[in-house]
């Protein structure tokens, strides 16, 4: 299955939205949008989830590592508009006690996926 | 050669002859066998032109001369057949490698699954491709049973190398460290250490008392088994907290204790059982409890063995991660 990712910059944070399922097959692909803006000194990210129906351990993997190199270069990363299944996957494997993650949209955040 | 060379005369004067729809597939029958013999398309076409010369000896000379020109535009062709060919030959050395590799991983991996009074226990790790990223291991020490359930991120050759470190350093805790809070927080210093960065595991840590008959577990980030209770006849969720290995180098591990009486069991399971998918969707865990209920009559062997047979028939024979499910039962 297709993975769509599309990003907007606004107000100095970066908006991605994904849709699709992120699997051992889409998660090169993943990996290659996020991480690059990870790079950046002081990123703000934020990640729509909403069009996610499942993420399987490889692209847990790619948010593990974008958490990691944020926190390496002081940025912010936020996860939102997860679905209950998701949120139930970043819960058990503890990392909603350290990636900022919500099953709500961003306030301000016109999605848009093209 | 010669037999192909007779060969393509006969069927291109057949099909010149009836320009039928059975000569044209004959043709085709040709090339599959051309292949498996190596030919080229350089050599078929020379096939062409010599059979053109005794079947039409009148042609004119540059059709003739066409044919080396053809000759020429093909050798690319050629090539490129040589190439896939040779490539051919590269991917068969790495199957059966990995197959050397896959073997290897199954001897270092073993694990024995303690038959005693006490306890009756069941285990099933079944790899969805030749690796298997999922891992269990049982040591029995004195009077506890311990158990160890892991899963590694992504799958094949990598997931399996790391597999075996897990073991090794499980192996090489001295006794007096193997309370699993003490087992998940060394191991979790190990695995951030040595894996590469998005890469994580989880695991399961139990360890059975079999004369207080006390579980003492922990997890990190592992998929949350069951708890069958034989007197209420009712399953709760094993409940636990933890990051999973790999992430955070000073996590500490939370420690949970149950007291487990006669006819309880403890189901453990990586997320393969429960990520599952149906053609309707995801497995429910509501499914998993109905199997241990439909099959709790059996040893616990024979239950984990039906519940895979009943889950790979849930998706039609095709599961798509690594399967791995434990059932302790209290026996007396």
């Amino acid at each position: 299955m297709d993975l769509k990712v599309d990003k907007q910059h606004s107000d100095g944070k970066t908006f991605v939205t994904v849709a699709g399922e992120i699997d051992a097959y889409t998660a090169p692909k993943l990996r290659e949008e996020l991480l690059p803006l990870a790079e950046e000194q002081n990123q703000s990210l934020i990640v729509s989830l909403r069009d996610v129906s499942y993420i399987d351990s490889t692209g847990l993997g790619v948010f593990i590592g974008l958490f990691k190199l944020i926190m390496k270069n002081e940025g912010e990363l936020k996860l939102v508009n997860l679905s209950d299944r998701l949120e139930r996957l970043f819960q058990i494997t503890g990392l909603s006690n350290i990636i900022d993650i919500s099953t709500n949209s961003e306030v301000g955040y016109n999605e848009t996926i093209s | 050669m010669e037999i192909f060379k007779s060969r393509y005369r006969h069927l291109l004067r057949r099909y010149l002859k009836e320009s039928s729809e059975n000569a044209l597939y004959q043709a085709q029958l040709f090339s599959r066998k051309s292949i498996l013999q190596q030919i080229s398309p350089e050599e078929i076409i020379s096939l062409h032109t010599e059979a053109l010369k005794e079947i039409l000896p009148d042609l004119p000379k540059e059709v003739l001369l066409s044919f080396d020109f053809l000759l020429e535009v093909m050798v690319d062709y050629g090539l490129a057949y040589q190439e896939h060919q040779s490539m051919r030959d590269q991917q068969l050395e790495i199957k059966s490698e990995i197959e050397i590799a896959a073997s290897i991983q199954e001897n270092l991996l073993e694990t024995s699954i303690p038959q005693l009074e006490a306890l009756d226990i069941g285990a099933t790790s079944i790899p969805a491709k030749q690796m298997n990223g999922d891992f269990y291991h049982f040591i029995h020490e004195g009077q506890s049973v311990h158990v160890a359930v892991a899963d590694v991120i992504g799958k094949g050759i990598p997931a399996a190398i790391c597999m075996s470190m897990i073991k090794y350093a499980l192996d090489s805790l001295p006794e007096s460290r193997k309370s699993p809070h003490f087992v998940l927080e060394s191991l979790n210093k190990v695995v951030e250490e040595n894996l590469e960065e998005g890469m994580f595991i989880t695991m399961f840590y139990g360890m059975y008392d079999t004369v207080n008959h006390s579980f003492t577990y922990g997890a990190a980030g592992h998929e949350q088994g069951f708890y069958y209770h034989s007197a209420a006849n009712s399953f709760e969720d094993l409940a636990t907290k933890g990051l999973v290995l790999g992430v955070d180098q000073n996590f500490t591990y939370e420690q949970y204790q149950k007291q487990v009486e006669p006819g309880d069991m403890i189901v453990l399971l990586s997320d393969g059982v429960t990520e599952a998918r149906t053609e309707e969707g995801f497995i429910e865990r509501s499914v998993i409890t109905g199997l241990i209920q439909k099959y709790k009559h059996l040893t616990a062997q024979e239950m984990v063995e039906q519940i895979y047979r009943e889950l790979e028939k849930m998706q039609n024979y095709e599961m798509n991660d690594d399967f791995t499910l434990i059932i302790l039962r209290r026996k007396v």
